[in-house]
């Protein structure tokens, strides 16, 4: 057994942990909030440059990393900084075209990688929650191609995104694994409209709208009707990067709180000193280990069978949700009147811990569906 | 025992819900079941409808132009009007100070104030925190030093709720630095239009500027707006508190919450099927349901004993916790049932009349706006640590 980081992923995390101290400031984020984007360009090119990006993406593709393991460092590291940049998208869209891309379409991973490009995966739909499978969204073949019509919910980065990976039906019924495909749809395409508004937790998604969206056969991304076991490991990827991310955000919150309560005084004494907060304090630091612990489970068991790997993306989506909402609750409570306000750092920190539960599946969802799992 | 209502109370339900039928305007009504924002006006409207019937000061006596309500009776009229989504009354008027000035004020203030609260001349805000007291309020700095017929008032207040729309405000002060602390402060009434105030809006963790900093330069305010005595507050504070807390169970809201609740998780689906199905999703209702079915009974027992008379001691504290910690999940499983669109954040949409197009179900809006902004109830009127600090008090015998 061996739990410690090999030497260049700790490089690299401690490089990214720098570079965002000295980037990601609350300052940056409220100016961030206020572009079309709702991230920050600069932080972007940063993470560009110091290979961040390439860092999601193993050597096939151009990257030099991309294992589980990779995933987690990198993304703990945005988490504690409390980054907005949309590099889940990244992983999420650029996972399938790396996985089902031919030669032309996974050589813009390239731009990608170099920071020039953005994405979105747009799969889920208003009335389909989280299920991975539920589209109705239809691509149509026609002459040159295939039309889309349909409706996308929540799509994170979509404003801002280059290239958009859309899911459409091709055959099969709306709940069918079998059937879906993907395609790659440049964001000003005809017929492509987008509501756009920020989220609770930062950044920027959209509504989309697809009516009578042409596109040339070159633009399916693999073959038809067989995207669905893509789209888990896509989402499986993500989830590793997502869990990891709330880790960062617990570390954060557990360091504005241990501070809160050595610093501020009540009845002439840190409020640290009370017994009920000092309880409570330690039963966080309990769940925040659980929770790490949860995120090397999967970041380990990433490339296993289908069956091993989805029961610890279950498992591990449901504890750090449970754990999420324990820890924002209590942090808000600990913190008193401060707790409430926006302009306070906590703020964006547990907004966006809170907001992780509402992405690939609460924890509910993945109780039942790690119960599911088990059984089968 | 007879769990049942009276005839009378029963009556007085259908009078109330005819009432609102009648006269809570659609418009005020569509706002609160769709969470959107309430403006000043909103609530000033409410008010004068409540007061043109008699009805906004359910807890004062008839003779200072209130309701004369029990507890019983109150808690009818809460239960149907958040049933209704009708606005809530603003309470730092109406059932915070009212009170205080009844039992401690002055004649000229009863006969000055009482009327300007119920017809809505004066919009009351609550200065008692400060940033370096809250839990703690005994260690209020914010002073008040006598001049000839004026206090000139130096200090700063924080957390104001909607202390934006205000025109006087209720305060401690501290009159002595002798003695224990508690025994140095006074309860001033002052006009936030005197120079010398200012006014500065916080947004909180749901985007809202609901509460406001408010400070003191030196301010000088009348000496006749002293209630009671002079370095005696700390007794009316208190007097004012446990009146704060006795609706503070909020029953009407957790149920009103909970229909919310219901209602969402029948037009969700999930896997195909509505989300009130889903086994573990109905189980986390259900218990929510059956803590706060047990909730409304513990309520209706201190409601019932105060109605005869008795004054609530640890139970208030209780039923705060219980209360709060209740809403609080309902919040969180709604912001839950919502799924994916918890995650919007338009604010624009909580206006009325906004036509920006909408995002995802209309239900979703305020979903997580509330979970966010209700985290508040667990740490403002005294923080659960603080009510359990007071439970582990009275009833330790420590
Ligand atoms: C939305 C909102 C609206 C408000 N509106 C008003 C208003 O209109 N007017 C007004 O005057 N005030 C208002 N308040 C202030 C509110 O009453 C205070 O926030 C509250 O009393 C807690 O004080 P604090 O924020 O300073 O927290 P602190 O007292 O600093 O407490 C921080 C944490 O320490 C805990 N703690 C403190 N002392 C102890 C102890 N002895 N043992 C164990 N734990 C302890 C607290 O429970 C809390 O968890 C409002 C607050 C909020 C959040």
């Amino acid at each position: 057994m061996n739990f410690e980081l090999s030497d260049e992923r700790r490089m690299l995390r401690d490089a990214l942990e720098r570079f965002l101290r000295d980037t990601c400031t609350p300052t940056a984020r409220a100016a961030a909030e206020q572009t079309e984007t709702g991230f920050s360009p600069e932080i972007w090119a940063g993470l560009a440059e110091m290979g961040v990006i390439g860092a999601v993406f193993d050597e096939s593709v151009g990257g030099f990393a991309g294992s589980g393991f990779d995933l987690a460092v990198v993304f703990e590291a945005l988490g504690r900084a409390g980054a907005v940049e949309p590099l889940l998208e990244v992983v999420l869209a650029g996972s399938l075209i790396a996985e089902r891309g031919d030669a032309d379409q996974r050589a813009l991973l390239e731009t990608v990688i170099a920071g020039e490009m953005h994405l979105a995966l747009a799969h889920y739909e208003p009335a389909g929650r989280y299920d991975l499978e539920r589209v109705a969204t239809t691509a149509t073949a026609t002459e040159s191609g295939y039309r889309i019509d349909g409706r996308k919910a929540v799509v994170v980065n979509a404003g801002a995104a280059d290239t958009i990976v859309v899911s459409a039906r091709t055959s099969g019924d709306v709940a069918d694994k079998q059937g879906i495909s993907l395609f790659l749809v440049p964001r000003n395409t005809p017929g492509l409209t987008l509501r756009d508004y920020p989220l609770a937790g930062g950044g920027r998604a959209a509504e989309l709208k697809l009516e009578a969206v042409e596109l040339p056969a070159a633009a399916r991304l693999g073959c038809e009707g067989d995207a669905f076991d893509a789209l888990e490991r896509a989402v499986a990827r993500a989830s590793v990067a997502q869990c990891a991310e709330a880790l960062g955000l617990m570390e954060a919150i557990r360091e504005l709180t241990t501070d809160y309560l050595r610093t501020r005084k009540q009845f002439g004494q840190p409020i640290g000193k009370f017994q009920a907060l000092q309880h409570r304090m330690a039963d966080l630091l309990i769940e925040i280990e659980q929770a790490r612990s949860a995120v090397i489970n999967v970041a380990g068991h990433l490339d296993r069978e289908r069956d091993l790997r989805e029961r610890h993306v279950s498992a591990a989506k449901q504890l750090i949700g449970t754990v999420a909402k324990l820890v924002a609750e209590e942090s808000i409570q600990m913190h008193g009147g401060i707790g409430m306000t926006q302009e306070y750092e906590l703020a964006h920190f547990v907004r966006r811990l809170i907001m992780i539960d509402h992405r690939f599946g609460d924890h509910l969802h993945h109780l039942a569906r790690f119960v599911r799992l088990k059984a089968a | 025992m007879d769990l049942s209502y009276t005839p009378e109370q029963l009556a007085f339900r259908a009078e109330v819900r005819a009432f609102l039928a009648e006269k809570l305007p659609p418009r005020l009504a569509e706002k609160g079941r769709l969470g959107k924002r309430l403006t000043k006006a909103d609530h000033e409207e409410w008010h004068a409808i409540l007061n043109a019937r008699g009805w906004l000061a359910g807890n004062w006596p008839v003779e200072f132009g209130g309701a004369g309500w029990n507890a019983v009776e109150r808690h009818i009229f809460e239960e149907e009007t958040t049933r209704a989504h009708a606005p809530r009354i603003v309470p730092f008027g109406v059932a915070m100070l009212g009170p205080v000035l009844q039992k401690f004020g002055s004649k000229e203030q009863i006969e000055h104030f009482l009327p300007r609260i119920l017809n809505g001349e004066h919009w009351w805000c609550q200065g008692y925190s400060e940033p370096g007291a809250g839990s703690d309020l005994a260690s209020v700095k914010t002073t008040a030093v006598r001049d000839g017929d004026s206090y000139i008032v130096n200090g700063q207040k924080t957390w104001t709720t909607l202390g934006q729309h205000a025109n006087w405000i209720f305060c401690l002060v501290r009159t002595s630095t002798e003695g224990k602390p508690q025994e140095g402060i006074s309860f001033l009434l002052i006009d936030m239009e005197t120079p010398g105030v200012t006014v500065r809006p916080i947004v909180l963790l749901d985007g809202e500027p609901e509460v406001n900093e408010v400070f003191f330069d030196d301010v000088r305010v009348p000496a006749e707006n002293l209630v009671g005595e002079e370095n005696k507050g700390w007794t009316y504070a208190k007097y004012l508190l446990t009146h704060e807390r006795t609706n503070i169970a909020g029953v009407g809201f957790a149920n009103a919450a909970l229909e919310n609740l219901a209602r969402i998780a029948a037009l969700e689906c999930a896997g195909g099927r509505p989300l009130a199905e889903e086994p573990l999703f109905a189980a986390k209702m259900a218990e929510l349901e059956i803590q706060l079915m047990a909730m409304a009974t513990t309520n209706l027992r201190v409601i019932a004993r105060a109605a005869a008379g008795q004054a609530p001691g640890a139970e208030s504290s209780m039923l705060k916790i219980k209360g709060t910690v209740i809403r609080q999940e309902i919040n969180a499983l709604t912001r839950t049932a919502v799924g994916p669109y918890a995650a919007p954040f338009p604010s624009e949409l909580l206006d009325e009349g906004a036509n920006a197009e909408p995002v995802g179900p209309d239900y979703a809006l305020p979903a997580t706006r509330q979970y966010f902004n209700n985290r508040k109830l667990s740490i403002y009127g005294g923080s659960n640590e603080v009510q359990r600090a007071i439970i582990g008090k009275a009833l330790l015998d420590l």
